[in-house]
């Protein structure tokens, strides 16, 4: 154990290229699915939190069920999807960091926009009847919304990015993890650990627990920040 | 809803997925092969030396043979290479790459608790295979389908005895090599290995090799290129141009001059 800390902090130090390339790797394809995932999952979650339409309650449990779905059986629908062939085989996105965006939006998606359905939804009870007189549309409504909750919403944000940047599941079978080109620090992890390296499985582990801290830290001092400023 | 958000939402999606692999112009094929080539390090010694010669990049996807397979026959890589060579004849007779040609060897040798409470030590895998069934001592089985499964299943049926995961001193882990090596060592439980993963391997605890050298171990590496008659897109020329560099006496003599400990790991042997 205390081993794998000075080989963490060695491997930290030595800052070696190949690792820096593993680490951007992880954010370049974690931080563009969580991005993906705000896009599509915010304003989707907002829309179920605010609109009554049938079937309303059944997509709310399918999109609370979708938060736990295993990354591995995303990585294998995206797989067949993507392979050559699949219907998106033309794409040529398998093996590719295009096609583990895809697969960790997959999985973005959907848990970003089950915590935001219940986040607005708490803030529609609050403001709804004075913007249902107001008779805005419903976009703008939306917006307000979004904004008004936006320091409760950052856990979805939180949330999102734990769940890309952890998983190991989906980015192993769909980016192959093939060495410089779709190795991320979760299937670095994973291929150490089938070398018996333990040690050095370890300190990676520790290198992404610090890059996720790191990322909360951020996190953190923004919405201290923003709240004193504009709260 | 507002039609310019939404543009600008499609928009921002976009260009997410835009800015990634941009800087990828080079040539490239895709190879499915084995977690024992790449485990070993042994691409690591080989793949820049044909890189160097040829500007191709080969981005290996290392998987058990079984897959590997599976890999091509979906046609999402050019070149195969794996070491299963019943599976390998069933590949080319399906259609899905013209011909096999062989590269290289390497050999599966018996681990077990240095202890070795079923007496198994010896250069006969059968006999000693038979001696861990009679005394009934944990074994760890890869169970996944790979070409190590597969010999370690010829090998079973050659000492006469019948197993299955029924029989609780067989454990099929499916799994890798290297996990199937960890839960060995967790267990000190026997396991067949190829040599190459079992040299990089680290987590060794109170495992080591007991049967070695019988010629039955041979463990022969065979490689493919994936039928473009099947699959237009594959990367017919690049593919070919590491196929024909890999039996050259060039890429042969790479392979041989691999060590991993001071020992040589693959043996060369491409008929020329």
């Amino acid at each position: 154990m205390l081993s794998a800390f000075n080989d963490a902090f060695s491997l930290l130090e030595s800052l070696d290229a190949n690792l820096l390339g593993i680490v951007l790797l992880s954010l370049q394809v974690s931080l563009t699915a969580l991005l993906v995932g705000c896009l599509l999952g915010m304003p989707l979650g907002a829309f179920i939190a605010i609109q009554n339409f049938p079937g309303r309650q059944g997509l709310i449990v399918v999109l609370n069920s979708l938060m736990g779905v295993p990354t591995v059986i995303v990585g294998v629908v995206i797989y067949l999807l993507l392979s050559r062939s699949g219907p998106l085989g033309e794409l040529n996105w398998l093996f590719t960091p295009k096609g583990m965006i895809l697969a960790q939006s997959v999985l973005t998606t959907p848990l970003i926009a089950a915590l935001t359905r219940q986040i607005i939804e708490d803030g529609w009870r609050i403001h709804g009847e004075t913007m249902s007189a107001l008779r805005l549309p419903i976009a703008a409504k939306l917006k307000w919304l979004v904004w008004d909750c936006r320091f409760s919403l950052s856990i979805a944000l939180l949330a999102g990015f734990a769940r890309a940047i952890s998983e190991v599941g989906a980015v192993m079978i769909v980016g192959g993890n093939i060495d410089r080109v779709t190795r991320t620090m979760t299937t670095a992890i994973a291929l150490e650990t089938s070398k018996g390296d333990l040690p050095l499985a370890l300190a990676l582990g520790l290198v992404l627990l610090g890059v996720v801290l790191l990322a909360n830290l951020m996190t953190s001092i923004i919405k201290s920040f923003a709240e004193r400023r504009y709260g | 809803m507002n039609r310019r958000f939404i543009l600008k939402m499609s928009a921002l999606t976009v260009l997410a997925f835009s800015t990634i692999g941009l800087s990828h112009a080079q040539k490239s094929i895709t190879l499915s092969s084995t977690t024992s080539t790449e485990q070993s390090g042994l691409f690591k010694h080989l793949l820049p030396a044909f890189e160097k010669k040829t500007g191709i990049q080969v981005k290996v996807v290392a998987v058990g043979t079984g897959q590997a397979l599976d890999i091509g026959r979906r046609g999402d890589a050019d070149v195969v290479m794996v070491h299963d060579k019943v599976a390998e004849e069933k590949f080319v007779s399906e259609g899905f790459a013209e011909k096999r040609i062989e590269v290289m060897y390497n050999d599966f040798v018996l681990i077990g608790p240095k202890a070795d409470p079923a007496k198994a030590k010896g250069k006969d895998i059968q006999a000693a295979l038979q001696k861990v069934a009679s005394s009934k001592s944990t074994f760890i089985s890869r169970g996944d389908k790979s070409g190590t499964h597969a010999a370690e299943l010829r090998y079973w049926k050659g000492a006469g005895v019948e197993v299955s995961a029924t029989q609780t001193w067989y454990k099929e882990t499916g799994s890798g090599m290297g996990p199937a090596l960890n839960t060995a060592s967790g267990m000190n439980g026997y396991i067949l290995s190829d040599r190459a993963t079992w040299l990089t391997f680290k987590n060794r605890g109170d495992l080591a090799i007991l049967v070695e050298g019988d010629p039955r171990l041979f463990n022969q590496y065979g490689v493919m290129l994936v039928s473009p008659s099947k699959h237009p897109h594959v990367k017919k020329a690049d593919g070919q141009a590491f196929i024909d560099w890999i039996i050259s006496s060039e890429g042969q003599q790479t392979i041989a001059s691999y060590k991993v400990e001071g020992q040589q790991s693959f043996f060369p042997n491409a008929k020329k």
